[in-house]
């Protein structure tokens, strides 16, 4: 479990990135923190690993402020994913993936192992374990990047925009495959975005942020969309549009999903309800 | 004597009674490269540590610039003759210009070798877990080498320069060659030493210049 | 300080001196860099070969090149000409590289919108492309500035008139203080150069200032 107690994070020159924080993650539990740039979604996300030191409050994992634990030790054991992947361009990928283990002392024979068996767990080709990253497109990248935050078998993993340098197909692939893993990995994922289709998608609870880090609404995706707290969540999620405002209207004998500006988004499946 | 002063200086050069003795082009291209290497060797165990600190923690970084940058503007002729006059003859006057002067490049290339490197790929190795000694030898470091180099190459130039100015106020090397033949009017010789420390210069700087493009690590590459 | 107020009339000649020596192969190497860069970045194997060819011609010390170059080009060693040739040599040597990386740090968008919005080939390098090199470029003159004042130096040991007759002047008759003087005099001709050069860049680049309270 993950617990932010009052955290505020004011930078040096006055910048107020987060004013007053608290929530508490569950184990196994997928949050994503979703908000525009200057909500401090990054910045309470890289207080778990103490990238990112509160000016106040505490941060506990487990019960353990972060703040007393040795920080290198912490981050060894929480894994990390970022936008663009951060891959060393210098090391292939097998020895990308190895970092974290050989750095925590795993023999080099014992991390290539897992690596390779992690290198198929997230869709990798073996055949591009001896790569360097500019050999690599960018989904295949953002893959080495998930397989490296999972290479220590962190019970934690914080995941920081990580498809956001992708082109949108490849990211909802991407996230498709983040969601069978995490079905099977069922680790503690902490995940950063502004995007709120990604965040509905692969949270199991969701965080909308205000800038300053204020929570706007807390709650599963289902929550939010039935009743948003006020106008800037109705706004950031779409309902004001009316692009979750969905009804359907029989085309051809079938039911189509449309929303209210008659734009389709699926067909019903199943009896049609009365 | 009707031939180019240059056939005159291959001539010199042919002189088998050149080749041996203290005096012999051997010694004194050992003598130079001997200088070079231990004024080198001084200067950067003091400026690359320096360099690598002030890269990796981004501190006094403007005041390394620009010392660096006005230490260009020292002129070497002038540090050479100055120490010889207040320290005497001696290697110590010599040595402690070559250092001098070898500082800003060393400084300037470790400097720029560790913050050349990405900052996002840094930032990722730190929320790896890396410490800051193993952020900077297994990511800055190897990644800014052919920068690191690159200062060693113009430090190199820098003293090779200096060490023959060296032999003005009476130091040996191969300048020794530029001003005997000057004090004696003998125009060849002064061409023959001229192309011995353009030879020694050139053949140190083409070996930097490989040792540098070998060490761009091979993911950097042709990418 | 008593030998330099006795010889300020000296000093005052060397500077002189030094200047005449110093100033034309700055120019020279700025404004012959110009074409040769662009020449050198039409191709990409030109531009290598004249990128590891301007760093050879680097690594050559000046004192041999000075000695060298009455062979090649009938020049006197003697001769301030000679001294200014060279100088010019090695400001080429630095400027050539800088000024390739110069434009080639130009955006090609905002080339081609200049194309695009009807710019001949001269205006286009004279309003756009010059210009915008401009920052990149101030950086290489300055450097060739201050390496070519303190090189006019070593003219000296071969008895050609720069502030460097001070050093073999003041180590044959063992002045320190007419050594400190011409060190000192070097560096500050080299440093007064430099800063007038970053003031004519912010006087003719006003887009490069600082705004005010803005941050970088």
């Amino acid at each position: 479990m993950i617990a932010f107690e009052n955290v505020r994070k004011e930078y040096p020159g006055g910048t107020l990135a987060v004013q007053d924080f608290s929530l508490e993650i569950a184990s196994h539990e997928s949050l994503v923190l979703v908000g525009s740039s200057g909500s401090g979604k990054t910045t309470l996300m890289r207080m778990v690993n103490r990238m990112v030191e509160p000016t106040a409050g505490r941060v506990l994992i487990d019960g353990d402020d972060v703040a007393a634990l040795d920080p290198v030790q912490l981050r060894r054991s929480i894994g990390y994913v970022m936008q663009a992947s951060g891959l060393l361009p210098h090391r292939t990928v097998l020895d990308n993936i190895t970092t974290v283990p050989v750095l925590r002392g795993t023999a080099k024979r014992e991390a290539r192992e897992r690596a390779h068996d992690l290198m198929e767990t997230v869709g990798l080709d073996p055949a591009l374990a001896s790569r360097y990253p500019s050999q690599l497109s960018g989904g295949q990248q953002q893959r080495v990047g998930v397989a490296r935050g999972l290479a220590a078998d962190p019970n934690i993993l914080l995941m920081d925009e990580p498809f956001g340098a992708v082109d949108p197909i490849v990211r909802s692939e991407l996230q498709r495959e983040l969601q069978r893993l995490q079905h099977e990995l069922r680790k503690t994922i902490v995940f950063v975005t502004h995007d709120i289709d990604e965040a509905f998608l692969l949270g199991d609870r969701v965080v909308i942020l205000r800038p300053g880090g204020i929570i706007a609404q807390v709650g599963t995706p289902q929550e939010i969309l039935a009743a948003p707290a006020d106008d800037f969540v109705a706004s950031f999620v779409g309902a004001d549009r009316g692009a979750r405002t969905l009804h359907v209207e029989r085309v051809d004998g079938r039911d189509v999903v449309v929303d209210a500006d008659g734009r389709a988004a699926g067909v019903l499946a199943g009896e049609r309800p009365s | 004597m009707n031939d180019s002063p240059f056939v005159e200086s291959l001539r010199w050069l042919a002189e088998p009674s050149r080749w041996s003795g203290p005096a012999g082009i051997p010694l004194r291209t050992l003598e130079h490269l001997g200088y070079t290497a231990l004024g080198i060797l001084l200067a950067a165990l003091l400026a690359i540590p320096l360099g690598l600190a002030v890269g990796h923690t981004g501190r006094f970084k403007g005041l390394v610039v620009a010392t660096a940058g006005a230490a260009r503007a020292l002129p070497t002729l002038g540090l050479v003759t100055l120490f010889a006059l207040l320290m005497g003859i001696g290697l110590t006057a010599p040595l402690l210009s070559f250092v001098i002067l070898a500082i800003p490049s060393l400084l300037a290339g470790a400097y720029s070798a560790v913050e050349s490197a990405d900052r996002a790929t840094v930032d990722a190795a730190r929320a790896q877990g890396m410490t800051e000694l193993q952020v900077l030898t297994r990511v800055e470091l190897p990644l800014g080498m052919p920068l690191l180099i690159g200062g060693v190459r113009g430090a190199t130039v820098q003293v090779v320069a200096t060490a023959m100015l060296a032999a003005y106020v009476g130091n040996g090397g191969l300048g020794r060659y530029i001003f005997q033949g000057l004090g004696s009017q003998n125009y060849p010789q002064m061409i023959a030493g001229s192309l011995l420390v353009i030879a020694l210069a050139l053949v140190l700087d083409l070996a930097l210049l490989l040792i540098q493009r070998l060490s761009t690590p091979r993911g950097l590459r042709a990418a | 300080m008593t030998w330099v107020l006795d010889n300020l009339d000296v000093l005052a000649s060397y500077t002189g001196a030094h200047l005449v020596q110093a100033l034309p192969p700055i120019l020279v190497a700025f404004l012959l860099s110009l074409p040769l860069a662009k020449l050198a970045n039409a191709r990409g194997w030109l531009r290598t070969s004249v990128t590891t060819t301007s760093g050879l011609l680097y690594a050559i010390p000046s004192l041999p090149l000075f000695v060298l170059l009455p062979g090649l080009i009938g020049t006197s060693v003697r001769s301030p000409l000679n001294i200014a040739i060279a100088l010019s040599l090695y400001g080429l040597a630095l400027m050539v590289p800088t000024a390739s990386d110069a434009f080639r740090s130009v955006s090609r968008d905002v080339l081609g919108s200049a194309t695009a919005q009807g710019y001949a080939p001269a205006a286009r390098f004279l309003q756009v492309e010059l210009p915008l090199a401009g920052p990149v470029l101030l950086a290489g003159v300055r450097v060739v500035a201050v390496s070519t004042i303190s090189l006019v130096t070593v003219g000296g040991v071969l008895g050609v008139p720069s502030l460097g007759m001070l050093f073999t002047d003041g180590v044959r008759r063992g002045i320190v203080e007419e050594i400190a003087a011409g060190i000192v005099l070097t560096a500050v001709l080299a440093l007064l150069t430099d800063a007038l050069l970053v003031l004519l860049g912010r006087l003719i680049m006003p887009w490069t200032r600082r705004v005010e309270g803005s941050r970088p």
